[in-house]
């Protein structure tokens, strides 16, 4: 018997999984950063978070969707070390648990599953526990020192540069006398500095974008309109007074800005699918980002920022059209 | 080394398995029956001018084509036709063909067969006009669009430039670049022809760099041609589609809805070139092309200069049979090709290859959900959005799919062919496709 199909009949062999994983590759010098940091704590919400994630879809196919079972796919996977990534490592494991429920039973699964999803499951899944349980997520521990040492005590814990930026400028203080408060550039980069699992350490997470370009996981697109942006933004305000403003690298290396660069901007599902559109994304939280980590009731502002563009990805998806081939008038 | 050209927006690049890519053309025998399809050109199939019991020559006129955009048809051998029935074709519907029963292997004495190269350049326009039209030539690239057509400029228009397809970017085909290899001199005969038929004093052979042999053996040859230029591009699919040919080589980007004489270019396959000169200066009607058979399990993936009508079973068999684990067959390449249901389909203008795919090959990815990742849109060499169209298509909404412009695509298949959700967008595209077609024709008609 010969089979009879449609053209094209041969595929360029890419899938669904070998990009899901493509992205848990990207993330594992985040993860080892982490725990070098944190220690065991890491790696258990790291587990946790990704076990239950996984567990739930499987749940919600198996017994409410009946229909076929799909965790293998890898997606579940990653939102669950992407949420890990978004708490501190002395949360509560039952806290992460019902973060991984609300990450995929109501951000992802309630949409109807894979690529359905408006919203990053996992900033979903952030942003409900930092509502939630503002102190849980407020806390952070302690990260041991960069050479030498051993992870610190749970109990001991510690401000992130942001909280001391935004505090102390809400207290009066001008920025130069805030700095010496700071872990210091190197530090950032590298990871010693207080902060969520996966966002602390900017190098790791920056190694694991290179890897996701260089497989075309990910485009420059994204990234670089937000990198921009935001830079630009910070900068110029740091030139206009620098006794309020911090500069445009202190910025850059804390928070969780490189995690939501990276690893949730460039989310297929729930941001832009032409080019344009992507840098349009980019441009708008960048925007979004910068002006509530000043000006906003946060310190940070990576994941209300993201949401809010993926909010307005099918109006982008609508205006910004592909240059179509021999194209005179641009529409809109 | 300079930048190699190439057309800008989207494209893939799939693995080439040129395999057969050194296998010189191997001359058939004319088939024991022939079944020579009626239509065999995109546009009105030809009228017949024989009966059954007749008796017919090789490059005898059997079928005329009337229409203003139709072919002749030529019997391909000779002997005495046994009826005119309906046969499967290449598109899997049964379409009315002429059986000859083989007799022999006599040809019209019009017909010069000696292997001398002429080049004999009086022709007028007209008369090159009038010749390819009476010597039934159409495009050989795999449109089948009569080449007599393409030569009749509209009012209003002016060529500037002739471009000659010798890219042949379907992964495995390599019939076009066994024949610039074999019969070069010919070709670029025949692109000073179709010059002179067009009026323009520049033309341009495409090919791209993954045949480099051609590139410097037309190359050598161009410097006796005036006006001929050959221009490496780098390899990437689908760089044979006209506009993106139009576009790499020249830089023009025809407008939505408009064909290349719009920018001033005028695009012929390097097949064609070749039959051209054989129409002009040997008298030769269109009774024969090459053909490539290949595949990864086929025993001797080869190049054939077949007979038309010849049944692809016999071409194959040539090639060292049916393999074992034969999932599919195609006629032409993976990425447009047609999958054929029936061994007995007959070669006709258009067959540029029949590809054997093993059951390996033809597994299809499993089928997810779309995860906007946005690759379709991102390798769309016509700048379209194929999950939106897929989408609409799905939804019936015509209007809609005709605003985001279904009918710029060119179902190359690249967007089908990046998706690693496994989604089957341009099965969608071309239902969308048809339908508007439709509309728009009957819209034509109010
Ligand atoms: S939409 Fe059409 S032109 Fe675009 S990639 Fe798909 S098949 Fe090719
Ligand atoms: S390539 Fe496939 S998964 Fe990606 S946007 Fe297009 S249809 Fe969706």
């Amino acid at each position: 018997m010969l089979t009879v199909s449609g053209s094209p009949h041969v595929h360029g062999d890419d899938s669904v999984k070998k990009i899901m994983y493509g992205v848990v590759y990207a993330m594992v010098p985040a993860i080892l950063v982490s725990i070098y940091f944190f220690g065991l704590d890491a790696l258990w919400v790291l587990l946790t978070a990704s076990v239950s994630c996984i567990f739930f879809e499987w749940l919600v196919q198996k017994f409410i969707i009946k229909g076929p079972v799909t965790i293998n796919d890898g997606s579940a996977l990653v939102a669950g070390i992407l949420l890990a990534f978004n708490v501190p490592a002395n949360i509560p494991i039952w806290i992460i648990i019902v973060g991984s429920f609300v990450t995929i039973v109501v951000a992802k699964m309630s949409f109807g599953g894979l690529g359905k999803n408006p919203f990053n499951p996992a900033l979903v899944g952030r942003i409900f526990l930092l509502i939630s349980f503002p102190v849980q997520m407020t806390t952070w521990p302690l990260p041991k020192p960069l050479y030498g040492g051993t992870a610190v005590m749970d109990a001991v814990t510690g401000p992130t540069p942001l909280g001391i930026l935004k505090e102390g400028v809400k207290m009066g203080k001008t920025v130069p006398e805030l700095m010496p408060e700071m872990p210091g550039y190197v530090n950032e980069l590298m990871g010693f500095q207080g902060g969520c699992i996966g966002e602390i350490s900017a190098i790791a997470l920056i190694l694991g974008a290179f890897y996701m370009l260089v497989r075309r996981i990910i485009t420059w697109h994204t990234p670089t309109a937000y990198l921009l942006t935001f830079f630009a933004f910070t900068g110029i305000l740091h030139l206009i007074d620098p006794t309020q403003y911090a500069d445009p690298f202190f910025h850059l290396v804390t928070g969780g800005l490189m995690l939501g660069v990276f690893f949730m901007a460039t989310d297929m599902v729930s941001t832009p699918i032409t080019y344009r559109g992507m840098l349009v994304f980019g441009v708008g939280a960048g925007l979004l980002t910068a002006i509530i980590r000043i000006w906003g009731a946060y310190p940070e502002g990576v994941a209300f920022a993201i949401l809010i563009m993926n909010a307005f990805t099918p109006l982008i998806n609508r205006a910004f059209k592909p240059k179509r081939f021999g194209e005179k008038v641009v529409q809109a | 080394m300079t930048t190699l050209k190439t057309f800008k927006r989207g494209g893939v690049h799939p693995a080439e398995n040129k395999i057969s890519a050194n296998q010189p053309i191997v001359v058939l025998d004319p088939p024991k029956q022939a079944f020579i399809p009626l239509n065999q050109n995109l546009g009105a199939p030809a009228i017949p001018l024989i009966k059954k019991g007749d008796e017919v020559k090789v490059g005898q006129l059997i079928a005329k084509g009337e229409a203003f955009i139709s072919s002749n048809v030529h019997s391909s051998v000779s002997g005495k036709v046994l009826k005119i029935d309906a046969v499967i074709d290449t598109s899997g519907y049964k379409k009315m063909a002429v059986v000859i029963n083989v007799e022999g292997d006599e040809w019209e004495p019009s017909i010069d067969r000696s292997e001398t190269i002429k080049r004999d350049f009086s022709f007028t326009q007209k008369e090159i006009i009038d010749k390819i039209k009476e010597m039934g030539i159409v495009g050989l690239g795999g449109a089948t669009f009569p080449s007599h057509v393409k030569l009749m400029i509209p009012d209003g228009k002016k060529p500037e430039v002739l471009l000659i397809n010798g890219v042949e970017c379907e992964p495995y085909l390599t019939s076009d670049h066994q024949l610039m290899m074999s019969n070069g001199e010919e070709a670029l005969i025949g692109t000073s022809i179709l010059m002179k038929g067009l009026g323009v004093k520049k033309a341009y052979i495409g090919i791209e760099n993954n045949k480099p042999d051609a590139i410097s053996y037309l190359k050598e040859l161009a410097e006796g041609f005036k006006g001929i230029k050959v221009v490496p591009l780098k390899v990437k699919y689908p760089q044979g589609g006209e506009k993106q040919l139009i576009k790499a080589v020249t830089g023009r980007e025809v407008p939505s809805g408009k064909l290349p004489i719009e920018v001033g270019a005028v695009v012929n396959n390097v097949g064609t070139a070749f039959a051209v000169y054989q129409a002009i200066q040997k008298n030769k009607p269109l009774v024969e092309r090459v053909v490539t058979v290949t595949g990864k399990s086929v025993a001797k993936p080869s190049n054939f200069l077949a007979r038309i009508g010849t049944p692809i079973s016999i071409l194959i068999d040539n090639a060292g049979g049916v393999p074992e684990d034969t999932g599919k067959i195609i006629s032409g390449g993976p990425m447009m090709g047609k999958a054929l249901l029936s061994l007995e389909t007959p070669v006709v203008k258009g067959t540029s290859g029949i590809l054997i795919m093993n059951k390996q090959e033809t597994h299809r990815v499993e089928m997810l959900p779309c995860i906007r990742c946005g690759r379709c849109v991102s390798v769309c060499p016509m700048g379209l959005e194929p999950i939106l169209l897929s989408q609409l298509s799905r939804l019936q909404m015509w209007e809609d799919v005709e605003k985001q412009k279904v009918m710029d695509c060119i179902e190359c298949g690249s967007c089908q062919y990046t998706c690693p959700s496994g989604r089957p967008l341009l099965d969608y595209i071309r239902v969308g496709k048809n339908k508007v077609g439709q509309i728009i024709r009957n819209r034509g008609k109010k």
